[in-house]
């Protein structure tokens, strides 16, 4: 065979296989925007669409008919041997017989088709229910989680950013007694359980009377963490040190030359730190749920969210309207900044 | 970075303080004041909380009695309870003999159902992305690495949807394939399947180690691939010899952190499950009891004996890992002695 034939087909399972994957992988996606805008009245009928769907009426002399798909061949005036289906609106029910007006043909009046009206089905037609989503922002005050949210998220990344340059410097460019066996602690504790400091840290902010504020929260980031400092340290590491010793020899100091010169090189590993930063906060859960689950003017979207199943337990298109407006943010900025992600995986990940 | 920690300590760059001259004096407070946030934090949230966390399972503490209040020393009381309890588990005659199984052989048990998974599946998806034929490789890895992002508690009712047992897309998708309705799985609400349910919903956030694996399978020189076609080696040989164990480093990494990660394991079950442990007990995992122990029957002590103990496994399982990965785990650059 060929060879470029023979590569082609190649091509052509390989992707295929893999686009299925995928589409299994994401059809939770297009399930929570489905189920987020059906209309209400859709979920409790049994076997209705997937889709957003509603049953139409049709307003006829200032009443609302149901509307049925009906059997032509079956109605007064029409071709007894047509094979073809009508949605007519139901004036009169009946167990034998019962009475339609054609929406499409009025002058046709009102007609009688030797149905049960019991027997039919309702058609359904595309309906999207906006709704629900101004439903839930207002129900739960989403400008205010937003605002709680997007504090957390920028405080905080503040914080680890500037602690988490200041330690990878002091890593990446000093030698001093101790040094290596300080890093091999700091990456150990990437491995450790943190079930075993939470009981005296949550008792420590208790007893000073911060638990339902920010601070136990906000705090502890500006310490720095290991896994940026890694990030930091490793991306230091690679810059070249000759422009640091010169400008040490023109009389610059460590802050300065981390300020003009360190800095500048390394934006693509800031933004990565950023970007992972505030996706982790926006997400972040059980910080939130232990030290503000009794403050519910701070709650931040994801404590919000998770009261959901109390106050929509038998609504899902408002669960599911609620957690996609809690995805959107991370999600949009994943797509925009996921060159930055990539690379800043690939330096913890592999080198690790 | 794992090769640093299984070699555990390299000799220190310089010698000792006291032999330093004033220009690496110098040098040493720079470094160190450089660091001082880390060293600080680690001090103030890391240290002292574990010991602390130590010291409170030697006594007989609540939460209202708060840490400055006088403490009455408990002696081992704490651990001869732990050894006995059998919600704990942590005593293999307690597994059998009560109504429900402990919640430190439930954590074991799912810990043996989703390792291989949570190994298996994102290596699985790195080799397709690392496939030569595979088109639009840029555009798969970012929609496959896209779950990883969304809101925990947002994936957790999305999930829950899809696997509702009446409306969810997974019953209708099986019945649709010929599954009878009274034999569709109730997922979350059944003792057989509520374990799947999890491994479900855990993988697929599997986005972020198939990029760590995927970024590994890119890093093998194709030297060694061109030189084994050479050789005239199958495919299945090239993955098993070359492409296995250069990529070792990175499965250990996520093996590692795959465990520890199962021994602390509580954020599902509490908000899928509201943490009660439905159904039938089956999903009262160590973490949870350790979380309730502590926030909802605010026995500080007692929790703090269960946050040590887990410490201590996972150190020890920690340790063991490290140990052997000397005989399965390449690094380049190293000899295999």
């Amino acid at each position: 065979m060929n060879k470029n034939i023979k590569n082609g087909v190649s091509a052509l399972t390989v992707t295929t296989f893999v686009l299925g994957i995928l589409v299994v992988f994401l059809s939770p996606f297009v399930f929570m925007v489905f189920t987020s805008l059906k209309p209400k009245e859709q979920i409790s009928i049994v076997n209705a669409p997937i889709w957003p769907a509603a049953q139409p009426k049709y307003e006829y002399n200032g009443e609302q008919l149901d509307i049925f798909t009906v059997p032509l061949n079956q109605c007064a005036g029409f071709d007894p041997n047509s094979s073809a289906s009508k949605s007519l609106a139901l004036t009169k029910k009946g167990r034998q017989e019962s009475t339609f007006i054609d929406p499409d043909d009025l002058a046709k009046g009102e007609f009688v088709c030797a149905v049960s009206w019991r027997a039919l089905d309702r058609p359904w037609k595309l309906s999207l229910a906006w709704s629900n989503y101004a439903e839930v922002w207002e129900k739960i005050d989403f400008l205010r989680l937003i605002s709680n949210t997007v504090f957390y998220a920028v405080v905080t990344m503040l914080g680890t950013v500037v602690s988490c340059i200041l330690v990878a410097y002091g890593f990446a460019r000093f030698r001093f007694p101790g040094r290596d066996t300080l890093f091999i602690i700091l990456i150990a504790t990437l491995f450790l359980p943190g079930a075993v400091t939470i009981i005296p840290t949550y008792s420590f902010w208790q007893k000073l009377g911060l638990v339902g504020t920010w601070y136990p929260l906000i705090i502890p980031h500006f310490f720095a963490n290991a896994y940026n400092v890694f990030l930091f340290r490793q991306y230091f590491l690679t810059l070249p040190r000759e422009l640091d010793e010169s400008a040490m020899m023109d009389g610059a100091g460590p802050l300065r030359i981390l300020w003009s010169l360190i800095i500048p090189q390394s934006y693509p590993v800031i933004i990565a730190v950023v970007v992972f930063h505030i996706v982790f906060a926006w997400n972040d859960y059980f910080g939130p749920l232990i030290y503000l689950s009794t403050a519910k003017d701070n709650w931040p979207i994801s404590v919000a969210l998770s009261t959901f199943n109390g106050i929509y337990g038998k609504q899902p298109q408002m669960i599911q309207a609620g957690s996609l407006m809690a995805i959107v943010l991370p999600v949009i900025l994943f797509l925009i900044a996921q060159r930055f992600f990539v690379q800043g995986i690939v330096i913890t990940g592999v080198e690790k | 970075m794992l090769e640093e920690l299984s070699k555990f300590q390299k000799p220190d760059s310089i010698g000792s303080v006291r032999t330093l001259s004033p220009i690496a004096r110098r040098e040493m407070r720079t470094g160190l004041s450089f660091i001082s946030p880390w060293l600080f934090g680690f001090l103030a949230f890391t240290l002292l909380p574990m010991l602390a966390t130590l010291i409170f399972s030697f006594l007989d503490l609540k939460i209202t009695d708060g840490i400055f209040s006088a403490p009455k020393f408990a002696g081992f009381d704490n651990y001869v309870h732990l050894f006995q309890d059998p919600q704990a588990g942590i005593n293999p005659a307690t597994w059998f003999n009560s109504k429900t199984p402990g919640s430190l052989l439930i954590t074991i048990k799912f810990a043996l159902i989703a390792l291989p998974i949570g190994t298996f599946f994102p290596l699985s998806l790195a080799l397709l992305m690392n496939n030569k034929h595979l088109k639009g490789q840029f555009a798969f890895r970012t929609l496959f690495y896209m779950p990883y992002v969304v809101p925990f508690v947002a994936s957790v009712f999305l999930w829950g949807g899809m696997l509702n047992s009446e409306s969810g897309w997974v019953n209708r998708a099986l019945e649709y394939l010929g599954v009878a309705h009274a034999n569709l799985p109730q997922w979350a609400n059944d003792v057989n399947w509520v374990y799947p349910t999890y491994v479900i919903m855990g993988i697929w956030g599997v986005g972020n180690s198939m990029l760590i694996m995927l970024a590994s399978l890119q890093g093998v020189p194709t030297e060694l691939y061109d030189a084994a076609k050479v050789d005239g080696a199958s495919a299945w040989k090239i993955l098993w010899n070359i492409t296995f164990p250069m990529i070792s480093p990175v499965i250990f990494y996520n093996l590692v952190l795959d465990i520890i990660g199962l021994f602390q394991y509580f954020l599902v079950p509490l908000v899928v499950n509201s943490g009660t442990g439905r159904p039938g007990g089956a999903t009262m995992f160590y973490n949870l009891y350790l979380y309730k122990t502590f926030f909802t029957y605010q026995d500080m002590s007692y929790g703090s004996t269960l946050a040590w103990f887990l410490f201590v496994i996972i150190l020890l399982i920690t340790i063991i890992l490290f140990s052997t990965s000397k005989y399965w785990v390449y690094y380049a650059g190293e000899s295999k002695s």
